[in-house]
């Protein structure tokens, strides 16, 4: 019997293993997936949480009702790979041997690499939105909060979801005006970027919508230190910016084993090639996802172009055959921007986001890179999408590449 | 895209002023290139933290994030900042005579 491990049971694992899981001859082939947590999250619902639009229940569902009942699932810790010999150890001593291996162990936040952010008042006046228990105590405080100055930091790029932390201050500002304390909040937003996002194009647009919706902007800014006792955090230059409630998104990380097992970069992100998704260093390995150093964003949507990518090299590598399809960095990112509605944005390595009719050219229904009611519909009905439809590998209406019809240059 | 002469060399730089061709750097353009931003002398840290710049960008391809410079060149996140104020990955790149680092996204 020949052998695939997949690593990770979350967004892109589990799109990847029920892909293959329909293909592969099972006479020949033994599928297992490992992952240590048996619940899934949907991720892209923790950003709703802070302000009761979606309660922890929204976003969680066990990961067995989405992998194939033919797979071998096994929920336990993965030790440590050993790319040389083709296997992997997991918790219990027991080793997993493989033919092929996907790495899919995805990225998370490690709040304690920024200095003075974790301590006692961790989810008490800082907190994170990237975990469900962050997004669920930072919902708790907001609903009793006063008013006072919300600084919104992020600590150091890359992070997963680029967008998610503008769409937090968008949706602040219509939260508070909600609770008609708008006035009582000043929003500030301190990104280490020069501007508010990293494609100048899309930062220009969304810089206007900062300042439209009285957020402000503070760029450049490498944060050093959180002072949590007097409430203000620094940068490497002595900067300093006081807060009331800090929302931070701390540095992202990929998988301690990655490290552990000598795979990584210096985020512990397995250097991939951009293109064919194999990794750089080994020639049965794969890699997919937030797992990736690729300068793609680390978001669902992307994992599940690559997927469709993976799935084709994947199987020209088992036929010992050239790779031939090429992932081109394509991203489709549907940022809520309040008050009912949204802006999506379509981009790839080379192309930065532009405005125009997606997904069908001229038609729509939603707009590129403007601000629309349509474009929040469709952030709201990805939810049903991605539960029926994304996890389990099914065909979706969007090209794994990025089409140029319907954009206006 | 733009020519300019350091050191009484032609290069070429970017519109943001990154050189084109790495491999027409040597310490005097380097000086130079610095000038342009602000950085008045270079010191011997200066030159530790370029010369990792240049190591890495020939194997690489691209110059290391901070985290990286702060783990690997031998020099701290806060020394950095005073050797190459506003963004040392950024600032050493383009006086490192490489293209400039390969964005977050």
């Amino acid at each position: 019997m020949k052998k695939l491990v997949i690593l990770g049971a979350g967004t892109a694992g589990t799109m990847m293993v029920n892909k293959m899981n329909a293909v592969l001859n099972r006479d020949e082939w033994q599928i297992t997936i490992v992952d240590q947590d048996p619940t899934h999250y949907y991720q892209p619902g923790f950003l709703f949480i802070p302000f009761g639009i979606y309660n922890r229940n929204d976003v969680l569902k066990p990961k067995k009702d989405f992998l194939p009942a033919n797979v071998e699932t096994v929920f336990s810790k993965i030790e440590m790979i050993e790319p040389d010999n083709n296997r992997v150890h997991i918790e219990g001593k027991r080793i997993l041997d493989y033919d092929f291996l996907i790495i899919a162990t995805g990225t998370r936040i490690h709040p304690e690499e920024t200095e003075g952010l974790v301590g006692d008042e961790w989810h008490q006046s800082i907190f994170d939105f990237y975990t469900v228990e962050g997004a669920y105590n930072l919902s708790r405080k907001l609903k009793n909060w006063e008013g006072g100055r919300m600084v919104l930091n992020i600590a150091e790029m890359p992070i997963k979801c680029p967008v998610a932390p503008l769409e937090f201050v968008f949706l602040a500002d219509w939260w508070f005006t909600e609770q008609g304390i708008r006035d009582k909040v000043e929003i500030e937003y301190v990104t280490p970027l020069p501007g508010a996002f990293t494609k100048p194009r899309a930062s220009r647009l969304l810089g206007d919508f900062l300042t439209k919706k009285n957020i402000k902007l503070i760029p450049e800014f490498d944060i050093g230190n959180v002072d949590s006792e007097k409430k203000i955090i620094s940068d490497y230059e002595g900067r300093e910016i006081d807060y009331d409630l800090l929302v931070t998104i701390p540095t992202n990380m990929g998988d301690e084993i990655i490290g552990k097992s000598g795979m990584g970069n210096e985020f512990n992100y397995v250097p991939t090639d951009p293109q064919t998704l194999r990794s750089k260093d080994f020639e049965n390995i794969f890699v997919l996802g937030d797992a990736t150093d690729l300068p793609s964003s680390k978001a669902g949507s992307v994992a599940h172009f690559q997927s469709d990518i993976l799935f084709e090299n994947l199987l020209d590598a088992i036929d010992e055959q050239p790779l031939r399809a090429k992932f081109d960095g394509h991203a489709n990112c549907y940022i809520e921007s309040g008050f009912g509605k949204g802006i999506l944005i379509d981009f790839n390595y080379d192309t930065e986001p532009l405005p125009g009719k997606f997904p069908l050219p001229g038609v729509g229904p939603f707009s590129l890179l403007e601000e629309t009611k349509m474009n929040h519909y469709g952030k709201m009905m990805f939810r049903w999408m991605y539960w029926n439809l994304l996890l389990r590998g099914a065909e979706l209406p969007i090209g794994s590449e990025m089409l140029m019809a319907g954009k206006r240059m | 895209m733009s020519e300019k002469q350091f050191a009484g060399v032609n290069v070429t730089v970017d519109d943001e002023g990154f050189m084109i061709d790495y491999t027409q750097w040597n310490e005097d353009i380097a000086r130079g290139l610095a000038k342009e931003i602000g950085i008045e002398e270079l010191n011997d840290k200066h030159f530790m933290v370029l010369n990792f710049m240049r190591k890495e960008f020939k194997e690489k391809g691209t110059g290391p994030s901070l985290r990286k410079l702060k783990n690997e060149s031998g020099v701290n996140t806060k020394e950095l900042y005073g050797l190459f104020p506003k963004g040392p990955a950024k600032k050493a790149a383009l006086i490192a005579g490489i293209t400039k680092p390969v964005g977050c996204i």
